[in-house]
């Protein structure tokens, strides 16, 4: 009786398997790019008679690494990224099969620098005291030395004198790598101490590589989850500076403070003006393959970055997206479908 | 009887039983220790219960409630159908961009005609006091009732989610000093819509029927698809680990020669029980989406690996209480000539059912409450879409419950916390109604031999 039952049950799994075709749009990726996305795509399904797209969080690089497994009903349509594809994941996704991707840049979103509100006054920051607080190994009198800094004040007399305590993104995040280069490799060059480590000897990527090195006794503390973890140890922590996407900051200003860095405040304008100086790019990944196989694929990137969305005043931009100052260009290659070059 | 020896240490110093030696004396106070060591310990399980259930209720209970605001929309045609020819086909190219502005015009007629708008207050800071989920609802209206383009229709909209935190008491004048998102002009324009009756503050149905919603609009989401794919989940697993729970069972208690292999096995069944969820997770990845095809987000992979993973609490279950069954039954029912499968199946499956029952429905509630398998196999997703009817509907994409609660934490709106604990208050409401069911139908049906 249970034998039969179960065939039964089985043959029509079976029937269904091969009767349903996948009608939406999968898209994993960024967290940091989920919101925009997930505006997008509820927008999209109230506007169009295509299904809302489904769309995951785990990261960049988890979300390109899914992008990557192939082509086929099985493997998702878009990813969405908070840095651009690196070459070796370009490779991944070429022996994959997954020959013509698009790259779409949807605007640029600011890293702030937040803390309590009610906690010590950090209202400014520079690259420089960053890569002072946090860098692994520091030149001192032509040798590399433990960062000797434990307190924000030894960094900085005009900084509040209390214990440096960090929150930054952890490696898996595509706003660590902006976070590295932006902040720490930008204040290593600032400060004099790429041009001291390159006189002590060191080749370039060496030193850069050693810019961007932070420090793993406590000090910083890397964040594997979403923001809403970086807020809950702040919260823990009166003491602690957070590395935030704008986008979140500015929904949790009751609590949060940002800080200006080189004297700038992150804003949309700022940040599209090229005054701050802490952003990034933001895109995602369609793959060419499926335009055409899965319904409302081309319709949903092309909505994505439709003026009204990803324009000046739309929702994307309401939520703290810097729009691109390029985005006709950007629609036009949507239109075209045009691939990425093949020799990245 | 022998009394103890003159010199024995057992020996009482003296006679009476009425005055207590320091012996008895220190294991009187032992006991009475342990005693309170143990009413500690009760304590504090009861104590992070309460604190618990507190701060899940005080943030979660008002996700049970919902503000919206009542306006008059006029639905020109002239912008919502330019053909003038009332096709739905037309009407549809009007985004829900097209009738964000009616409402905002709508509203703010309305403030102006209470004569509430405070000094400098733009149109939009008024508008704003709608939640951005309005103009889909409107948009949907006319789309079902297209006639009713070039009318004024009385339109009961949700308010924005800061407005609503403010009368639950999570947002006030003073946060919303610094807050980006409302000013408290904002929010006396809303005490004034109050006041005049347009903003109510009531039950909301939506929360257990909608389905989620993005970042933008906290007062829209709803727990519809995550309840919806949580039961196809539990269809599945009570369909796949049911039989093949009980089957295995059966035969290991009643079929199976003792030897070193149903050792092997048995001791395998419980390691199983003991091997952390996550692991199943990665089993589910690898076999059912990776090697088997199965679609992401889907039913039928959750319900699959949360199959395996409440397998063998349902074997060790039911095999308890096949074992608790007399041999006596089996002997009788062999004895008036009873097959070996007639006596397992007429007398001894009967008498153990109620057992089997339990242990199935306390492997239910256990899935239901996980959350590490599915975050590997991509039900932690945005999903707005409710799946179809079954079949069908155990492969479009769906999240489950505690995925949604998972989800829910991780938003940057505060007003998500409040979303995330109502969620949980229906889950634990979930949980205690399956387990108080398993109580009840071991009390009714239990024999105790």
């Amino acid at each position: 009786m249970t034998l039969a039952k179960l065939t039964v049950w089985g043959l029509a799994v079976a029937a269904a398997t091969s009767a349903s075709a996948r009608d939406q749009v999968q898209v994993a990726g960024s967290s940091t790019v989920l919101p925009y996305a997930s505006i997008v795509a509820e927008a999209f399904g109230e506007n169009f008679d295509f299904p809302t797209p489904v769309v995951e969080s785990g990261g960049s690089s988890a979300g390109l690494k899914k992008f990557c497994e192939g082509v086929g009903e099985s493997t998702i349509d878009v990813a969405n990224s908070s840095r651009p594809m690196r070459p070796r994941e370009r490779m991944a996704c070429v022996d994959n099969g997954v020959s013509e991707i698009i790259e779409v840049r949807i605007g640029y979103d600011g890293i702030v620098f937040a803390s309590r509100v009610d906690g010590p006054d950090f209202t400014a920051f520079t690259p420089q005291q960053w890569y002072d607080a946090l860098a692994a190994n520091i030149p001192v009198d032509g040798a590399m030395i433990a960062n000797p800094n434990q307190r924000w004040s030894d960094v900085d007399p005009a900084l509040p004198d209390v214990d440096i305590i960090t929150f930054i993104p952890g490696t898996k995040h595509g706003t660590r790598e902006v976070f590295e280069e932006k902040v720490m490799l930008m204040g290593c060059e600032h400060g004099g101490a790429l041009a001291a480590m390159i006189e002590m000897g060191m080749d370039e990527d060496t030193a850069e590589r050693a810019c961007m090195n932070v420090r793993t006794d406590g000090k910083a503390v890397d964040i594997d989850g979403d923001y809403t973890e970086t807020l809950a140890r702040i919260e823990s922590n009166p003491e602690g500076v957070g590395v935030f996407g704008l986008s979140f900051y500015e929904s949790n200003t009751a609590v949060l403070k940002d800080a200006t860095i080189n004297g700038v405040t992150a804003s949309t304008e700022t940040i599209a003006s090229g005054e701050y100086p802490v952003s990034r790019p933001l895109f995602f990944y369609v793959k060419k393959a499926h335009i055409g196989v899965i319904p409302g694929l081309k319709d949903y990137a092309a909505f994505f970055v439709a003026d009204p969305i990803a324009g000046p005043g739309g929702p994307l931009s309401d939520y703290g997206l810097t729009p691109d100052p390029d985005l006709a260009a950007t629609q036009e290659m949507i239109a075209n479908e045009t691939p990425m070059a093949h020799d990245r | 009887m022998t009394d103890p020896s003159p010199d024995s240490p057992l020996r009482p110093e003296h006679g009476s039983l009425l005055t207590q030696n320091a012996r008895t004396k220190r294991r009187n106070a032992a006991e009475k220790r342990f005693k309170y060591y143990g009413m500690a310990a009760v304590g504090v399980g009861l104590l992070a219960l309460v604190v618990l259930l507190v701060s899940i209720l005080g943030n979660g209970l008002s996700a049970f409630r919902q503000t919206h605001i009542t306006v008059e929309i006029a639905l020109p045609a002239d912008t919502l159908d330019p053909g003038g020819n009332r096709d739905i086909d037309d009407i549809k190219k009007v985004f829900t961009f097209g009738y964000a502005p009616l409402i905002q015009a709508a509203l703010v007629a309305k403030v102006d005609a209470l004569n509430a708008r405070p000094d400098g207050m733009s149109d939009r800071e008024i508008g704003a006091l709608i939640s951005k989920q309005a103009a889909a609802t409107v948009r949907d209206h006319v789309l079902a009732n297209p006639d009713a383009i070039g009318t004024t229709h009385r339109f009961r909209l949700l308010a924005n989610g800061r407005i609503d935190g403010y009368f639950k008491g999570r947002v006030t004048m003073d946060t919303a000093e610094r807050d980006g998102n409302v000013t408290p002009a904002q929010l006396r324009v809303a005490d004034a819509l109050k006041d005049d009756g347009a903003l109510t503050t009531g039950l909301n149905p939506r929360f257990i029927t909608a389905p989620d919603a993005s970042d933008q609009r906290p007062e829209a989401a709803g727990l519809g698809v995550a309840i919806l794919g949580s039961l196809y989940v539990m269809v599945i697993v009570l369909v796949l680990a049911l039989p093949i729970g009980v089957a295995a069972s059966i035969y290991l208690e009643e079929f199976a020669p003792k030897n070193r292999w149903t050792d092997l096995i048995e001791v395998n069944i419980s390691n199983l029980a003991a091997v952390p969820s996550i692991v199943f997770g990665i089993l589910g990845l690898a076999i059912f989406i990776n090697f088997a095809g199965l679609p992401q987000s889907a039913p039928i992979v959750g319900g699959l690996v949360l199959t395996l993973m409440t397998l063998p609490t349902i074997i060790i279950a039911t095999r308890a209480s096949l074992k608790s069954v007399p041999p006596s039954i089996r002997s009788a029912a062999l004895g008036v000539g009873a097959s070996k499968m007639q006596s397992v199946f007429h007398h001894v499956l009967p008498l153990a059912a109620p057992g089997i029952l339990t242990g199935t429905i306390i492997g239910l509630a256990q899935a239901l409450g996980e959350t590490a398998p599915l975050l590997l196999i991509g039900m932690v997703a945005f999903v707005r879409e409710y799946p179809d009817a079954p079949p069908e509907g155990f492969f479009d994409p769906a999240t489950a419950l505690p995925v949604q609660i998972y989800n829910w934490t991780q938003r940057a709106d505060p007003a998500f916390v409040e979303r995330a604990s109502g969620a949980i208050i229906v889950l634990l409401v979930f949980l205690v109604a399956m387990n108080t069911v398993a109580v009840l139908l071991r009390r009714r049906f239990e024999r105790r031999w």
